[in-house]
């Protein structure tokens, strides 16, 4: 009895030890895809709720925000024949479709590699490719390519010190999403670090979403596609039809 | 909260999101493309489809969207002509609907061939393959045959009479076209427009720069009576493809299509106004120049290494 009662007391004592926790803000947790949709900033703040003094060890915050997962199919050219032709393929399982990483310090401060290697934070670790063909012996410069390529389209992005943090209690910084932004939900988590290990994490997601004619629109496109094609037909005849009876009428007077 | 301010604002109007290609344009440069194709079009009687798919891509509207989006656009771009063209007599639907039975096999053929090399990933450059050919062969003959007509016409001479009677009027199945004043075999007809319906799906064309040549020089067709029936077939071999990709790869944008439709009815307005005032072999040259203009760097891309050898394409496709 005794015993059942100490090891329920360290089970209650155990977030006490962690000792911080993360409290979280967000300008805005919900997206809407309009027609002037031209990107969205969004701000974090958050502070670190703490019940007792101020822990050892350097104190990191870090802030991921993720897209819906997606399965590529990355190729590479190689010459044949004189001009340039996709030959080999793989097939990464899981990429986001936007991942944004922002710390408040250095990398290598803020989290240790084992730690990185727990939770997925970094971008190569956020994406996962198993099944790459025996013939392909660097299947790793797949992976590479396609964080270079969307990193180079601003879609994947590492901001080391973008995350401003104040007397060890406070944060905050601000995500920048791109105008093309793939519809789903964004999982946004934020890490709290002791000297590179994770005392404390908090996940929500931003709930990215098309409304008014853009959803409509898409919906339609999904659903009742042949509907959707004889209405593009009709609506780009019309379109065509007067707009060149307008500038008939324009030059005629 | 950060808000937005009540009203729009200049900024907010010029970027428009794409509900199908899940991208923000600015309007303007829509509408700015749609017109400078248009003008294009207009001066030289062709759709225009050649050059608006390899500047959407440029633009960065995912080629799919592109292809899919570019058949909407000519239908429409096209409709108004062929009324033009109806109430001046200038179509000769027979040869319009023998070329248009060759078209629809020819799309939906495309469309198989289109599907299979997705797969294979390789459709890029079976696009910018068949781009480089056709608009190779095309070009170089227009250039010739147009340097020749300038020069005869400098010499004074009489412009130069097409031959008559070739290979073409000794095949079966003939067949008597009123309008164009022909009695010629149905094979040739259809061919073409077998052909211009694989190019319409594969290359997102509406393959006016083929089907006018071969109709003048392949089936001895009157320029006065080309364009009008190519634009009449066209317009059905467009609209079908644009049926097979809104049903199949849901990649049609009906707000993409109407604003380079906007921009390219001007366009072609204008177009046309420079283009009377030119004179035919003049035009013709123009055209065949920058026809191979776009065929040279086409090919230029395929040879150079490209500085990304890397591409990414949607998985699960096996």
């Amino acid at each position: 009895m005794l015993r059942l009662a100490l090891i329920l007391l360290t089970f209650a004592a155990l977030p006490v030890q962690a000792g911080e926790d993360v409290v979280l803000g967000l300008s805005r947790d919900e997206i809407e895809i309009n027609t002037t949709f031209d990107g969205s900033e969004i701000l974090l703040f958050g502070a670190i709720k703490r019940e007792s003094a101020i822990p050892e060890g350097e104190l990191g915050v870090i802030v991921a925000i993720a897209g819906p997962s997606q399965s590529l199919n990355v190729r590479r050219k190689e010459r044949r024949f004189g001009i340039w032709v996709n030959v080999d393929a793989v097939e990464v399982d899981v990429a986001p479709s936007f991942y944004a990483v922002a710390t408040s310090g250095p990398w290598s401060e803020v989290l240790s590699e084992v730690e990185d290697l727990r939770h997925k934070i970094s971008i190569p670790r956020a994406i996962r490719s198993v099944g790459a063909p025996s013939t392909i012996k660097d299947a790793q410069s797949f992976t590479d390519a396609v964080i270079r390529i969307r990193t180079a389209s601003r879609a994947y992005k590492v901001d080391e010190g973008a995350v401003e943090l104040r007397e060890d209690t406070l944060f905050q910084t601000s995500v920048r999403l791109p105008a093309n932004l793939t519809e789903g939900d964004y999982a946004t988590r934020i890490f709290l670090t002791r000297g590179g290990n994770v005392v404390s994490q908090y996940q929500t997601v931003i709930d990215v979403r098309k409304v008014g004619m853009e959803r409509w629109l898409f919906s339609l496109s999904r659903e009742q596609p042949i509907l959707y094609g004889l209405m593009s037909l009709a609506i780009a005849i019309a379109a065509g039809w007067g707009a060149s009876a307008a500038f008939r009428m324009l030059r005629q007077g | 909260m950060l808000a937005k301010a009540p009203g729009m604002t200049l900024t907010d109007i010029m970027y428009i999101y794409l509900p199908i290609a899940e991208v923000s344009v600015n309007a303007f440069l829509l509408l700015g493309l749609g017109g400078l194709v248009g003008v294009l079009s207009g001066m030289f009687g062709v759709g225009g489809g050649f050059l608006m798919t390899p500047l959407l891509f440029f633009i960065g509207i995912p080629p799919a969207v592109a292809v899919a989006t570019e058949a909407n656009q000519i239908v429409a771009s096209s409709f108004s002509g062929v009324l033009a063209h109806f109430r001046r007599k200038t179509v000769d639907l027979r040869m319009g609907t023998v070329l248009l039975i060759g078209g629809l096999a020819g799309a939906a053929v495309g469309v198989v061939i289109f599907n299979y090399l997705k797969s294979q990933g390789q459709v890029d450059l079976l696009v910018k393959l068949c781009y480089v050919v056709f608009l190779g062969v095309v070009g170089m003959m227009m250039f010739i045959e147009s340097l020749r007509a300038i020069r005869k016409s400098r010499a004074g001479g009489p412009p130069a009479k097409r031959k008559k009677h070739s290979w073409i009027h000794k095949l079966p199945f003939k067949m008597r076209f009123r309008t164009s004043g022909l009695y010629i075999s149905v094979i040739p007809p259809l061919v073409v427009g077998v052909a211009v319906g694989i190019l319409a799906a594969i290359m997102g064309v509406g393959g006016g720069f083929i089907m006018v040549p071969a109709m003048i020089y392949l089936l001895g067709v009157p320029t006065k009576v080309v364009v009008g029936t190519s634009l009449f077939q066209i317009i059905f071999v467009t609209a079908f493809t644009t049926m097979l990709h809104a049903t199949t790869n849901f990649t049609v944008d009906v707000v993409l299509a109407v604003l380079l439709l906007v921009g390219g009815v001007i366009g072609a307005q204008i177009g046309t106004v420079i283009g009377t005032r030119m004179k035919g072999e003049q035009l013709r040259i123009l055209l065949a120049m920058m026809v191979l203009v776009v065929c040279f760097k086409l090919a230029f891309d395929l040879l150079i290494q490209p500085s990304e050898l890397y591409s990414i394409g949607a998985g699960g496709e096996h």
